[in-house]
């Protein structure tokens, strides 16, 4: 099995995603995909890509659900959430691995996959809690997000271009990278802020990424919820209506 | 010891940037080439669309360009229509047999060309090549996507929603986003929501679907279908009726004071009265004077004209229709399945957004009265609406209702609220009106104007003597006198039936007209392959372009294969729908980065070679040579529609020092490459809100070209344009509509905006067919080409009928069940899926995921094809008979936008094996490689 790494720096990039802002429109999905297909060791490949099943190696993904509790103020919400690797600081998917192919890196906290060493057994797909994982159908390799570590470190970019394609290119700007490890970070920042949280941190694994949850809507906004009272509930009725209004107006 | 990642790939030899085409936004992109191969498409950080962001599809573009289904050679057809049999002929043929066609019918009536256009992007110039072969019978496909939208907003306050206009993101503190607004404009928006987002704005989605932009709004308004219009008019009621409105704002810059003559009888009753200059009159305590700087207007009351005759302030007249008790939030709100309660205070949070808190922006500007103001003055106050509006038969009215919202909350072109984009605002109604009139068309000749226009009242119709329709589609008749972007979905039925007559060539572009860009999809391939006794088409020739194997290439004769975007030139142009800003005009071409490995030609390089050909005046020279035979981009930089004014603005003049107009610049592509293939140009600071009256603004735009004079555009409450088509059918003037639709023209022709059920829904028995059924586009697929592209179907292949649990459960309907879908029209099935995120009385599907087996380079037993289906087949393009046993094409009998939403249907649960015959297949495309297993693409250094 493989070892996480003994020293740890306190450097742990990771993704902090804002569920209040994703519309779910893939961009980063296919963002990533188009980036990482030709920067993972082997393709992102897909089978039966024009036929019945089409099915693809991603690194990313993102789902829709509904949410009807009470905190949605009364006319629910539909959440989209953005699924992948969390960079866990205990990465069961490492730990797991009987190649050392899966590691953990002691510099960033990137956990990333060495696919010459990759057996594709899948025991990390497994082990990982979150589904973060996926094996690839063609090279039989197993894929996952590298924080596009060939993006945020290169210097062929200019600097402000060094961060991962799926953060670049959310057109609703709800996908933020840094280093969660400092909490002075602007990553930092934005979670403690809007009280971003980890998921599901009970299992112990400590994961990096933080979702930022949707915003508290205003009471009395719901469609079907006891209307507000005040003036925000119902405008007053000027005295005269419109045209006695518009006498004392234009009298004034 | 584990392999040391690699860091510092090197990512490109060249980075060529270009305009995206993967949907109809036009993002800068940046292409980054590696060993002369695509490595990565990204979003231009310097582009003022998207601003280096980019969105699914075009991030699929790689996969678009390698599609299998790309058509690789001009095609004639040697089976029967519809088959899919084809003969591989070369260019020289290809164009060839085009020629002798269309030479033939210039030569006799130009009129037996129907050309119409899908959702290119090249209008200024198939416009201009329409004009020239002289026939009136052209469009692109405006009419069945958003016209509404367009004439609604053209027509009220000289601009409109679409990517014309944009909410004021970086102000606004509330803003109302009404139904499907995914469709254009949408890197744009999602940056905009994103800034909402940040400054803690309130989100408001009025939509009967909880998804995409709605999902993040703060609050979903779950309406029922084609009600929108009443909702407004009921937050109209609740504002006039507490005074919160902008008093100053409309009386100065919109027609709230100028006097409405109320004579009956008279043939001018209706419209605004003016003074021997053609000023409006307003109504002041010293009698009637014309509307000026120092004068104060009276907004109710009854003034008398010189003439005698009396006259009320519109804003009164506008105040009596909405303060009535037809538009109280109690008495609407069954009809939109709103509460009551929700409209009301909905009123109240927008009068406070307006009223409570102004933005202030300390920049003196000066208004065309010459009056300096120290500072901008706005109401934060933004509305966004789109397709969700437009796609009824009541969408023109609905959309005006918002923008009379907007002008009596003072938020037109003011900070926080809509905000014009360049070439915007226009003079309303714009210029010119369309052509096509008798005395304008002649064989062999050029037609005298343009096919499309901007009527002002009934004498701009393209009318026959007798009052009938001129053009195929029925645009610009009693039918529909607006139809501003014609009607390409009333085209394929209309020259089937003859009515009003048939054509010889039907010449289409990137449009699927025989699958899911029809309103009656099923139908439409029937008509396309229809025979006469004789053996003969019914519609005799169909050329057609296209750069993939879609559905409607099986029905053309003569298929002339185009590009992919990365291969060629484009113009987004100021001539057309450029990409001009808040902040800036801008226009935009295309440049091909890479080579095309087929014998497939641009299909501008091809009409513009068809031009010559035809010796079209403006496409030869003296001598009869093509004038252009540097194809589309010799034409880009060297036509001038009139004098200094052509397809591009930037960088005119011999040196490129001229901007907006100048001369042709033979370097000017070279120049708009070497800046990222954008031209954008800063509207100084002091012309950017309250354009329409800024006189800083207004000389600007003319300096530029964008309008003919700096006059004031006041923005129109109420619409005397429409109050003429309603005065000729009262039987006033030279054009009067027939007798038979005279009642259609009076009651749809209000000067205010009315409400009323939308067509199909009243034409559909309410017990019979008791749900609305709508569709949309997912947003990784909005606009595009891209349903068969492998990356983007992977997220989705298969669609399923949404709706509500409580809705289902009424229907015994579970999750997965095989459902029938049937309209008073058609049937389909499908799967349902449930949800609760729908109005309940609504079902609605993702569009164009339904494909035809054979099609698009996909294999036959996909998912599109076997659980993939369309409503299409479910919607009529004629309503029922009426008016003394007419059929009106199924659309807003204002504009002829088609009415997608308008479907009533019902639904029914089906036993599990229940199977009903998907449409038939159709055949390969000819010669085509056998889609790959496998892909697996990788492009990276050192290979």
């Amino acid at each position: 099995m493989t070892e996480l790494p003994k020293h740890p720096s306190a450097k742990r990039l990771g993704l902090v995603i804002d569920l209040d802002t994703c519309v779910g429109c893939q961009a980063c999905v296919v963002h990533c995909k188009e980036w990482n297909t030709s920067s993972t060791a082997s393709p992102l490949a897909d089978t039966d890509p024009y036929g019945q099943e089409p099915s693809g190696a991603w690194l990313n993904r993102v789902h829709g659900f509904e949410v009807e509790d009470a905190d949605t103020g009364g006319c629910g919400r539909t959440v989209h959430f953005p699924r992948s690797c969390l960079h866990c600081e205990n990465a069961a998917c490492v730990t797991v691995c009987p190649t050392g192919a899966s590691y953990k890196r002691a510099e960033d906290g990137i956990v990333l996959v060495d696919e010459a060493k990759c057996i594709g057994c899948g025991l990390c797909a497994w082990a990982c809690p979150y589904g973060a994982r996926e094996m690839d159908g063609v090279a039989k390799v197993m894929k996952k997000c590298t924080l596009c570590i060939d993006r945020i470190y290169n210097e062929h970019l200019p600097v402000e271009e060094r961060e991962p394609a799926c953060v670049r290119t959310c057109p609703a700007k709800a996908r933020h990278f840094g280093d969660l490890g400092d909490p002075d970070s602007a990553v930092s920042t934005l979670v403690a802020e809007r009280a971003g949280v980890a998921l599901m941190p009970e299992l112990g694994y400590a994961p990096t990424n933080r979702y930022l949850p949707p915003r508290q809507r205003p009471a009395g906004t719901a469609a079907d919820a006891t209307p507000a009272t005040g003036p925000r509930a119902a405008l007053e009725p000027a005295p005269g209506g419109f045209l006695g209004w518009l006498d004392r107006v234009l009298t004034d | 010891m584990t392999a040391e990642a690699d860091t510092q790939p090197r990512i490109a030899d060249e980075i060529l940037k270009t305009t995206c085409y993967m949907c109809a936004c036009r993002c800068g992109i940046r292409v980054h080439m590696l060993d002369g191969r695509i490595r990565y498409i990204d979003g231009n950080p310097d582009h003022p669309v998207n601003r280096g962001v980019l969105c699914a599809k075009g991030s699929a573009g790689i996969m678009h360009h390698l599609s299998p289904a790309r058509l690789t050679k001009p095609l004639k057809r040697v089976g029967e229509r519809g088959a899919g049999e084809f003969q591989e002929i070369e260019w020289d043929e290809a164009m060839a047999l085009a020629t002798d066609w269309l030479a033939e019918i210039r030569k006799t009536d130009p009129r037996k060309l129907a050309f119409f256009t899908g959702r290119d992007q090249s209008q200024g110039l198939t416009g201009f090549w329409a004009s020239q072969f002289g026939t009136c019978n052209y469009a692109a496909h405006g009419g069945f996507c958003s016209v509404n939208m367009a004439a609604g907003g053209l027509y009220s306050i000289g601009g409109s929603f679409w990517e014309f206009g944009e909410p004021d993101f970086e102000h606004a503190r509330y803003f109302l986003l009404f139904g499907v607004a995914e469709d254009h404009d949408s890197n744009p928006l999602k940056l905009g929501l994103a800034e909402l987002k940040k400054r803690g704005a309130k989100i408001v989605s009025v939509n009967p679907i909880r998804t995409g932009y709605s999902a993040i709004a703060d609050e979903w308004i779950g309406i029922r279908p084609g009600t929108d219009g009443l909702f407004v008019m009921s937050l109209l009621h609740e504002l006039l009726n507490a005074g919160k409105i902008d008093l100053d704002y409309l009386g100065r810059w919109t027609n709230a004071a100028s006097l409405v003559i109320d004579a009956p009888n008279d043939p001018d009753d209706g419209l605004i009265a003016r003074d021997g200059e053609g000023r409006p009159l307003v109504g002041t305590r010293n009698g009637v004077v014309p509307t000026g700087p120092n004068v104060k207007p009276a907004f109710k009351g009854r003034f008398t004209l010189a003439d005698g005759r009396s006259a009320v302030p519109v804003l009164e007249l506008l105040a009596r229709r909405y303060t009535g008790p037809d538009y109280a939030p109690d008495a609407v709100a069954e009809t939109c399945g709103i509460p009551a309660a929700t409209i009301r205070r909905i009123a109240a949070e927008l009068a406070a957004a307006a009223f409570d808190e102004p933005v202030v922006i300390d920049q003196p500007w000066t208004d065309v009265h010459g009056v300096r103001h120290e500072q901008m003055i706005g109401r934060p106050v933004a509305m966004h609406a789109m397709r969700g509006i437009s796609a009824h038969s009541n969408g023109f009215h609905t959309c005006r209702a918002i923008h009379l919202l907007q002008m009596l909350l003072g938020t037109i072109d003011t900070p926080g609220g809509f905000r014009f984009k360049t070439p915007f605002p226009r003079p309303i109604p714009p210029g010119p009106q369309p052509a096509g009139r008798p005395d304008q068309i002649a064989a062999g000749m050029p037609m005298a104007g343009p096919p499309l226009g901007f009527p002002r009242g009934p004498e701009d119709l393209i009318l026959e003597d007798d009052g009938s329709p001129r053009r195929i589609d029925k645009a610009f008749s009693w039918d529909a006198p607006l139809a501003l972007h014609g009607m390409m979905h009333s085209v394929i039925g209309n020259a089937f039936r003859g009515d009003p007559y048939e054509v010889d060539v039907l010449f289409m572009y990137m449009a699927n007209m025989a699958w899911n860009s029809a309103m009656n999809s099923t139908e439409t391939a029937a008509m396309l392959t229809a025979k006469k006794p004789d053996g003969s088409y019914v519609i005799p020739k169909f050329i057609y372009s296209d750069a993939f194997y879609a559905e409607t290439v099986a029905y053309a004769d003569l298929i002339l294969p185009d590009t992919t975007y990365l291969e060629r030139h484009d113009c987004i142009s100021l001539l057309d729908r450029p990409i001009g800003s808040a902040d800036a005009v801008a226009d935009s071409i295309r440049q091909p980065v890479v080579q095309p490995d087929r014998d497939v030609r641009p299909f501008q390089d091809v009409l513009i070679d068809l031009g010559a050909r035809l010796g079209l005046p403006a496409f030869i020279d003296d001598d009869g040579a093509p004038r252009f035979p540097g194809g589309y981009p010799d034409y880009m930089v060297n036509h001038e529609r009139k004098p200094g004014v052509g397809p591009l603005a930037g960088w005119r003049g011999k040196d490129g020092e001229r901007h907006g107009v100048g001369p042709v610049n033979p370097d000017q592509l070279n120049r708009y490459i070497a800046n990222g293939c954008f031209f954008s140009h800063p509207i100084p600071e002091e012309a950017r809100y309250f354009k329409h009256v800024n006189a800083a603004y207004l000389a600007f735009a003319k300096e530029m070209g964008l309008i003919e004079a700096p006059n004031p555009i006041i923005l129109q409450l109420y619409s005397e344009p429409l109050q003429r088509f309603r005065l000729a059918a009262r039987g006033h003037g030279k054009t009067q509509p027939p007798d038979d639709k005279r009642g259609r023209i009076a009651t749809y022709f209000d000067p205010l905006p009315i409400w009323y059920p939308p067509f199909d829904e009243a034409a559909a028995a309410a017990a019979a067919f008791p749900l609305h059924a709508v569709t949309q586009r997912p947003m990784f697929m909005y606009h595009s080409w891209g349903g068969h592209n492998p990356w983007l179907r992977q997220i989705l292949s298969r669609n399923a009928l949404y709706m509500h649990h409580a809705t289902a459960a009424a229907l015994g309907i579970q999750e997965g069940d095989r459902v029938a879908i049937t309209s008073r029209h058609g049937r389909v099935v499908g799967r349902a899926k449930l949800m609760a995120g729908v109005h309940p009385s609504t079902v609605w599907t993702w569009n164009a995921i339904g494909k035809r087996r054979g099609s698009w380079g996909l294999e036959g037993n996909i998912p599109e094809a076997e659980e993939g289906f369309l409503l299409n087949p479910l919607i009529d393009d004629l309503l029922p008979a009426r008016d003394g046993g007419y059929r009106y094409a199924n659309a807003d009998p204002v504009t002829g936008q088609a009415a997608w939403y308008d479907l009533r249907v019902k639904v029914e649960k089906l036993p599990e094996d229940h199977r009903e015959n998907p449409p038939p297949g159709i055949r390969r495309q000819p010669n085509a490689t056998k889609p790959p297993k496998v892909v697996a693409y990788a492009v990276k250094a050192g290979r």
